[in-house]
């Protein structure tokens, strides 16, 4: 544990009162068997479960997606759609963001502004390239009448994909929001829980677009 | 600018709805004013609307699922006297408003009956017994209440304006597509229950969290009360299997409202995944139901015949591969559906292996029994009447998981009949054995016995009456779901099933006698120390009801059955423990954050399905300008000093005292 935890931690971190002076103390480090833990586990905990039940509604996409692939109706295939340029372009720059992101939280950890500030605002300008070309890429399939409404496989696309997408422009959201906290409330204990989430919440989509590269891009131009 | 909506909308030719809002809205308009002429609207804002406590979210989930069931029973009411009178005739209601019905009623008593009811339980008691003070998220708790109540009233709100799914309980497509359902009705369904899960999702993460990581210390997970367990064990496949449901609902949206083809007849769609997906969702999700009332009925079997649970880690065991289980069966919904011999053995061996689970656990409450010194008390009854109801069903199930049988007795009343019996006999009887065990620790005093035993015989008696008869009637090869029929052979057993439901009304009727005649009667029901039933877990360590704080002091658990165990050493050194040194207490502060969340989730709800786009906008604006607000929030606990805790624990500790001393006294 830092510093910082460790002062988290003994603030009385899960409501139960202040029993510093007794003998339940010394339970605090403990896990569920039987102890008491501090307020930082409890909502990194919490966090990551919600994390896995999101997870799971994108594994119900991704059945979506495997059931229809071959569901062209006629219509374009995912090889004659995709190009694997943008998207190694749009893998870098997520797989660089959460580099980013993990400094800012290592920033953040340390009470220095702009080694907060830095780091969030390029994980931002990196998420936001990437949306910018998941857009222009969507735009593109539109526009040559590739849209989700042409055929299953399409609709499976553009759901899983766009749900990513979705979740990454709710990620930039969550992101300036923080920025907007740490700048107004400084870096408060809650507001540190906060971000450590949001890291969890951005390393999470970074995984679900390896599944996605993998899945969708690469077995989708494969002979 | 209002979109699909105009004053078409209003079924003005169809009197039994327009009635029936009418007299909703009547009953509504009256409580609303009689409160704000009493002037309790503050003290409802102050302490209900915008609490986080655990124990007032999970009063507020029962009190919901109640007033919910009046609205369900009404509706099987109403298919029950169709079915009577149908036979060879239209009957009284229109094929239209019949699907709307058998529709409304399942989606009702499953989402707005039977879950708010099990969770309302789950966060009254879970936190009690396992020795702390709060859930681990409380305002993230009361959202998820609030978004759940949201969806309830979107349902309710079809009623009147619109209409309601004609497609069954699971909005099968294509019938649910746009060609075949060009209607509201299952927009509203898809919208209230997209919502309301997201409510149940948040609740499964702040119970989950609660019972992996908040515990009183020394309370290991093997010290936990059983009910504790099955609330894991819910939890689990809450938060596994919800999201299913979410993605398969917003598959069914992106349909209807974007012309998608995930389940469309055209450009490759396939029907039979969003039957896969559903049910993926869907056994779980009766496993959900059915595992918190299991909970319910050890900790009941196990008060009332004074004895420990037998076999507690068989017990823990049997949940846990229940938990498991339950996620590899969903296939038997859909046997006929042609997946072949090969799969359809696996899923059925599968099916008829979850048996012996739930096997174990009827012998654990038959041996918890055995030998004990019972307490007939209406909460065993609703045990005992579970006990020998469910076993029914549960035999009926495993015939329903035998394929070949299955494709004879699928989509028949058979079908119907069983999964009644294993929903009212099983989560609906743990439900009112909960609400009746668990009432003096909520309001702190008891249920009038009488009145509740009543109530159970009729329900008992009604259910048998009412659902026994679908059996034969399903093997007689009626199907589910007419809304009239020219069978002569059919027409007593009809009957029958209709005068069950009345004997069910009776039920009903006493149960609401019951509630209104014991708050009349609370000063001679009080419960006075908090430990009305001989109780052998935390919460009855509580007083009733219980402070904020729930715990004075923390206790420290010793055990298995901490609270038996402290009353065991206070009889033998014949005196309380010491009085323990009282310090302040932080708790959080409540938040309308949920109201709010739930009043724009219910304005973009009703405005996603009318297709009033602005209104979406500004909603969805509404909600990220309150999670803003709420998210700059500076200060979210406040101190309740030592004194007053002193007061109430001292208060507790000498009417526990005096009933020490009574015990003492008498021989």
């Amino acid at each position: 544990m830092t510093t910082i935890d460790a002062a988290v931690g003994q603030s009385d971190p899960h409501h139960l009162g202040h029993d510093r002076e007794s003998s339940y103390h010394q339970h605090t480090e403990g896990h569920a068997g039987g102890g008491l833990v501090s307020k930082r586990i409890i909502t990194g905990y919490g966090f990551w479960i919600f994390l896995l039940s999101d997870i799971i509604m994108f594994s119900a996409f991704f059945a979506a997606y495997a059931v229809l692939v071959g569901n062209t109706a006629g219509g374009p295939t995912g090889r004659e759609l995709f190009n694997l340029r943008n998207v190694a372009l749009e893998t870098a720059f997520l797989l660089v963001s959460s580099f980013t992101v993990g400094l800012a939280r290592i920033g953040a950890r340390a009470h220095s502004g702009s080694w907060f500030y830095v780091p969030m605002a390029a994980t931002f300008m990196l998420g936001a390239a990437f949306l910018t070309i998941e857009v222009q890429e969507f735009a593109g399939m539109v526009a040559r009448g590739a849209g989700p409404t042409r055929s299953a496989f399409l609709s499976a696309f553009f759901t899983l994909v766009g749900c990513h997408g979705l979740h990454i422009t709710a990620g930039l959201l969550w992101l300036l929001t923080m920025m907007a906290q740490v700048f107004a409330k400084g870096f408060r204990a809650d507001i540190l829980r906060r971000i450590l989430c949001f890291n969890l919440f951005w390393h999470a989509l970074d995984i679900v677009w390896v599944a996605i590269f993998t899945v969708v891009y690469l077995m989708g131009v494969a002979p | 600018m209002l979109g699909k909506l105009s004053w078409e909308a209003i079924p003005f030719d169809e009197p039994i709805p327009l009635v029936a809002a009418g007299v909703v809205g009547l009953v509504l308009i009256g409580v609303f004013a009689w409160v704000t002429l009493k002037g309790w609207l503050p003290y409802l804002w102050r302490e209900w609307i915008t609490s986080v406590d655990h124990k007032r979210i999970g009063i507020m989930y029962i009190l919901l699922a109640m007033v919910m069931l009046l609205r369900g029973f009404s509706d099987a009411i109403m298919m029950r006297s169709q079915q009577a009178l149908a036979f060879g005739s239209p009957g009284y209601l229109p094929p239209e408003h019949y699907d709307q019905i058998f529709s409304a009623h399942g989606t009702i008593m499953i989402f707005f009956v039977a879950m708010p009811f099990v969770i309302g339980l789950m966060n009254l008691v879970v936190p009690l017994q396992l020795g702390v003070r709060d859930v681990a998220f409380p305002t993230l708790n009361s959202v998820g209440f609030w978004l759940t109540a949201t969806g309830a009233l979107l349902v309710n709100i079809s009623l009147v304006v619109g209409e309601f799914a004609r497609t069954g309980w699971l909005p099968y497509p294509p019938l649910s597509e746009l060609t075949y359902s060009p209607g509201v009705g299952v927009d509203y369904y898809l919208w209230s229950l997209v919502i309301s899960g997201v409510g149940t999702l948040l609740a499964g993460i702040n119970l989950l969290t609660t019972v992996l990581k908040l515990h009183a210390p020394g309370m290991t997970y093997t010290r936990m009360p059983m009910f504790c367990w099955t609330t894991l064990a819910s939890n689990l496949l809450i938060v596994a299997a919800f999201p299913i449901l979410t993605a398969t609902l917003i598959m069914l949206l992106l349909d209807r409202y974007l012309g998608f083809h995930f389940f469309t007849n055209e450009a490759g769609g396939n029907m039979m995944m969003f039957v896969n997906l559903i049910w993926a969702w869907g056994h779980p999700e009766v496993y959900i139901l059915i595992l918190p009332a299991f909970g319910v009925f050890s900790e009941v079997v196990s008060t009332f015949s004074g004895k420990p649970l037998f076999g507690y880690r068989s017990m823990v065991a049997a949940t846990m591969a229940i938990c498991i289980l339950s996620f590899t069966v969903w296939l038997h919904h859909f046997f006929t559906m042609g997946a072949g011999a090969d799969v359809n053995a696996i899923f059925g061996i599968l099916s008829m292996v979850i048996a012996v689970p739930t096997g174990v656990k009827i012998f654990n409450w038959l041996f918890t029994m055995y030998g004990g010194r019972v307490v007939y008390a209406t909460p065993l009854l609703w045990s005992i009447g579970f006990i020998v109801t469910f076993v029914i069903g549960g035999m009926t199930g495993v015939l329903l998981a035998v394929p070949p049988v299955d494709f004879v007795l699928h989509n028949s009343l058979f079908l119907v009949a069983h999964f009644h019996n294993v929903i009212i006999g099983g989560v609906l009887f743990g439900a009112f054995a909960g609400y009746t065990y668990w009432f003096p620790k909520a309001f702190g005093f008891r249920l009038h016995e009488g009145l509740g035993k009543a109530s159970f015989w009729c329900w008992i008696s009604g259910f048998y009456v009412a659902f026994m008869p679908l059996y034969v009637l399903g093997l007689m090869g009626m199907t589910r779901r007419m809304q009239h029929y020219d069978v002569a052979a059919w027409h007593p057993w009809l009957l029958i099933a209709a005068g069950g439901a009345a004997i069910i009304l009776i039920g009903i009727i006493l149960q609401i006698a019951q509630f209104v005649v014991s708050i009349r009667r609370r000063e001679e029901l009080r419960d006075e120390t908090g430990d009305p039933w001989n109780g052998r877990s935390l919460e009855w360590a509580t007083p009733s009801p219980p402070p904020a704080f729930n715990f004075a002091v923390l206790p420290n658990i010793k055990g298995e059955e901490a609270y038996w165990g402290m009353k065991q050493r206070a009889l033998q050194q014949a005196r309380l423990s010491e009085e323990p040194a009282y310090a302040e207490i932080e708790m959080p502060r409540n938040s309308p954050t949920g109201f709010i969340c739930a009043f724009f989730a219910t304005i973009m709800g009703f405005a996603l399905i009318w297709h009033i786009w602005w209104l979406v906008g500004l909603a969805a604006l509404g909600a990220y300008a309150t999670f803003v607000v709420f998210a700059w929030r500076d200060k979210d606990e406040y101190i309740i000093p030592a004194e007053t805790v002193a007061r109430i624990d001292r208060a507790n500790r000498s009417a526990r005292g005096a009933a020490l001393a009574r015990l003492q006294a008498a021989p």
